[in-house]
């Protein structure tokens, strides 16, 4: 008890002493702050790229590829493997246009890109084109139409998800564009929960077909499964029919792999940042936290003179240069939520050579990341000179002072 | 210099403090460093894009292909000095983990492809070696590095799209040469013989992915551009002719400003780290005033006080920041933090001279204050003080 008497006092000093060391206290808060509003929003970036990728795998449906592809650009299903992936057993059935027969939901898909202007630069950027069958909304039931209408099948309009819309030029409902030898119409926008679809164009795929010449032929079969459990028989039933050489993947996890190159980078930038501001600013504290200790000289051999512990000095400069840090980080891991959470932009998908759109996410994982990172920080620029102000020899620092 | 002991003794007064200074100086500018060699690296290799070399492409987007027989018509284009073609292939080494998608894969025509990139370096031998053998393959110095290859290793590429006519995944390819360059070369290709890739193929015979021009005389980009670009308009694969430098400049603004927004960020740490430094040194200085008062006392005059308080703040930031931009230097070179996914990343000179200018405005301006007071110190005043 008397112990922590005794760090109770001799820290409530060093705290209320902090005003007159305002100058390299400052200098000590500002620099982590920096840092960690540097690693949250870095790490946002990756965040919020995931998160598009992520939401747009249900795990109802599942993904068919020509086996060895791995990106939907790459993959080649021809009609006839269309038809017969379509027969599997484990697809759900529904009703695609209303009053007719249930079918199996599955939408055999183009993929393809576009050059569309960026709006922030102006210059050509590729916009993914997907091209659709009926099934397709039945199996991605987020996507639904916010101004506008549905493409009518069999006819050169597109839909603009909400993301593409607002990053590139000229896709307003009612505009047009001359891609290939057709003339195209934009005829209604979609939103789809932040999911990638939205920072797609959509069309049908009957109709895009003769325009990239791919005769019958698709890229990727979606299918809505009967549940989620039924993926195993679905994926069986298509790996051993010898008239199809497929792979067949849950869409979450295909999705969640299709952005690996730019998380990858992402992540690795981030983490050399991190280290090298890191110790920048262990520097700092280190500096901060010597000259709190050289001002209170006097005051810390004063103490230990009349029986204050070495223990207690310790705690005294640790929880300073703690709390110095804490209040860094909080300061940090504000600005980066405040400036940078939902900001919007596109990027370059490596891995499927297309844009994404996405907003940055501050998620509250990052924001607790970030402040474990200063109060680190400060544990580290606060042991060493903790330990030199315990040691101070008491006759001779009293003398100095 | 017979100031030496004088600066040397008051950097050694607080030698943690004088350490860990330095130490702050010299991580800011290692920092500095890196973020020279993003900017080139969101850039995409717009700086280093050759002025006389042309790209033509599909007009409605770069993964539409072109028939190769446009490039005979393009070679009767007036202006058009050299013209040889490229196209995408994408395959996978090992495993998808291995990163090798992000290695630039390509068949091209090797006699035609190195006229038109004379900056690839290689060993005459080598190059003749890989003319002759149909499966052989040239392969950057930095791609074989990272992945342990040497001439004579035979390398199996799975395909992702491009099967050959038996159905087979698997091309394998012998290496026959490592190319080299100087900075800012993209010593990352792997290329190997368009006639035997287009012979195996499974489909797809017959077409390319995009041509490369070399143009005699740069002033005349745009017209020759149009003028390739009339020679196939209407027809069923129209083209879009642009510099090679405008081609990356528009990959550079597909990455968009997640590039200029990482740059943005490390600006702020870098001056923020600056400001904290800067303040430790001022604060150091006005630590010893009276000090400062007794070397008046004893004869030093008001212009030398000066001298030597931002001698000692020049020495501290020459001494880290040097440090620092030579550690960056080396760490840039050594190859990029993400194991080859940058083509282009090194340090550009014109970044290294900017780095030596801040390193030497961090010593004038973190010293200026202090040594202006120091300087202006009237030698009662700061005696009857201390």
């Amino acid at each position: 008890m008397r112990w922590l008497a005794q760090v109770w006092a001799i820290t409530t000093t060093a705290i209320r002493t902090i005003p007159q060391r305002r100058g390299a206290s400052l200098a000590t808060v500002v620099g982590i702050a920096g840092v960690v509003a540097v690693l949250v929003a870095v790490l946002s970036i990756g965040e919020g790229f995931r998160a598009a990728l992520r939401s747009a795998g249900s795990p109802l449906n599942a993904m068919v590829l020509r086996s060895g592809s791995d990106s939907e650009m790459m993959s080649v299903l021809l009609g006839d493997a269309v038809e017969i992936i379509a027969q599997a057993p484990g697809i759900a059935r529904g009703s695609v246009t209303p009053g007719e027969a249930a079918v199996p939901l599955t939408s055999g898909e183009l993929f393809v890109v576009v050059d569309v202007p960026k709006k922030s630069t102006g210059t050509p950027a590729n916009v993914p084109l997907r091209g659709v069958q009926p099934a397709a909304f039945a199996t991605r039931p987020d996507v639904k139409i916010t101004s506008g209408r549905k493409f009518e099948w069999g006819k050169n309009e597109v839909l603009v998800g909400e993301g593409a819309r607002n990053q590139f030029r000229g896709l307003d409902v009612g505009s047009k564009m001359k891609w290939g030898q057709n003339e195209w119409t934009v005829v209604g926008i979609f939103e789809a929960g932040g999911a990638l679809w939205e920072s797609e164009i959509w069309t049908d795929a009957r109709v895009l077909q003769p325009n990239y010449r791919r005769g019958n032929s698709f890229q990727t079969v979606v299918a809505r499964l009967e549940s989620p459990e039924s993926f195993d028989t679905f994926k069986d039933a298509l790996t051993k029919d010898p008239r199809l050489d497929v792979s067949v993947q849950r869409e979450s996890e295909f999705f969640g792999n299709q952005g690996r190159t730019l998380q990858a980078v992402v992540r690795q930038l981030g983490f050399l940042l991190a280290v090298l501001m890191g110790i920048g600013a262990v520097f700092g504290a280190l500096n901060t936290m010597y000259s709190a200790v050289a001002a209170r000289t006097r005051e810390v051999a004063t103490l230990r003179a009349i029986g204050f512990g070495p223990g207690a000095v310790v705690v005294s400069v640790m929880v300073e240069s703690m709390l110095l840090a804490l209040a860094g980080g909080i300061l940090g891991a504000l600005g980066a939520w405040l400036f940078f959470d939902g900001y919007r932009t596109s990027t370059l998908n490596w891995d499927t050579f297309s844009q994404v759109t996405f907003a940055f996410d501050v998620t509250p994982a990052l924001l607790v990341q970030g402040m474990t990172f200063a109060l680190v920080l400060g544990l580290v620029g606060g042991l060493f000179p903790a330990i030199r102000a315990a040691r101070l020899p008491v006759t001779a620092a009293l003398r100095e002072a | 210099m017979k100031f030496w002991p004088l600066l040397w003794s008051s950097l050694k007064r607080r030698k943690a403090r004088t350490v860990f200074t330095l130490l702050s100086i010299l991580v800011a500018f290692v920092l500095f460093a890196y973020l020279a060699a993003i900017k080139v690296a969101f850039s995409a290799g717009v700086d280093v894009a050759g002025a006389d070399r042309l790209l033509t492409t599909h007009k409605t987007s770069i993964i539409q292909p072109l028939p190769a027989r446009y490039k005979d018509d393009i070679a009767r284009v007036p202006g058009v000095a050299l013209v040889t073609h490229a196209s995408w292939f994408g395959g996978i080494y090992q495993d998808a983990s291995k990163g090798f998608q992000g290695v630039f894969q390509a068949p091209i025509v090797p006699e035609e492809y190195l006229a038109m990139y004379p900056e690839f370096k290689v060993d005459d031998a080598q190059k003749r070696a890989w003319i002759e053998d149909r499966q052989g393959v040239l392969v950057g110095s930095t791609t074989a590095k990272r992945y342990g290859w040497k001439v004579g290793d035979r390398i199996p590429v799975q395909a992702t799209f491009w099967r050959k006519k038996d159905g087979g995944k698997v091309w394998e390819f012998n290496i026959r040469g490592i190319y080299t360059g100087g900075t800012g070369t993209d010593t990352t290709q792997f290329l190997f013989h368009y006639d035997y890739f287009d012979e195996a193929r499974q489909l797809g015979q017959g077409i390319v992915g995009w041509y490369i021009v070399k143009i005699g005389d740069t002033t005349k980009t745009a017209e020759i551009g149009k003028a390739i670009d009339a020679l196939f308009a209407n027809s069923p694969a129209e083209t879009k002719t642009v510099t090679e430098k405008a081609l990356a400049q528009g990959f550079a603004d597909q990455v968009g400003n997640i590039g200029a927004i990482i740059q943005w960020i490390l600006a702020a740490v870098f001056f923020t780290l600056l400001l904290v430094t800067a303040n430790t040194i001022a604060q150091s200085v006005r630590e010893r005033t009276s000090e400062l008062a007794v070397l008046k006392t004893i004869g030093f005059s008001d212009g030398r006080t000066l001298a030597l308080v931002l001698a000692e703040s020049g020495l501290l930031a020459i001494l880290g920041g040097g440090a620092g931009l030579i550690l960056g230097w080396m760490a840039i070179s050594a190859g990029d933090p993400t194991h080859g996914f940058l083509p282009f990343f090194y340090f550009p000179t014109k970044d290294i001279v900017l780095g030596v200018v801040i390193v030497l405005a961090l010593g004038f301006v973190a010293g200026i204050v202090p040594a202006l007071s120091a300087m202006r110190l009237s030698i009662v005043d700061a005696l009857r003080r201390a």
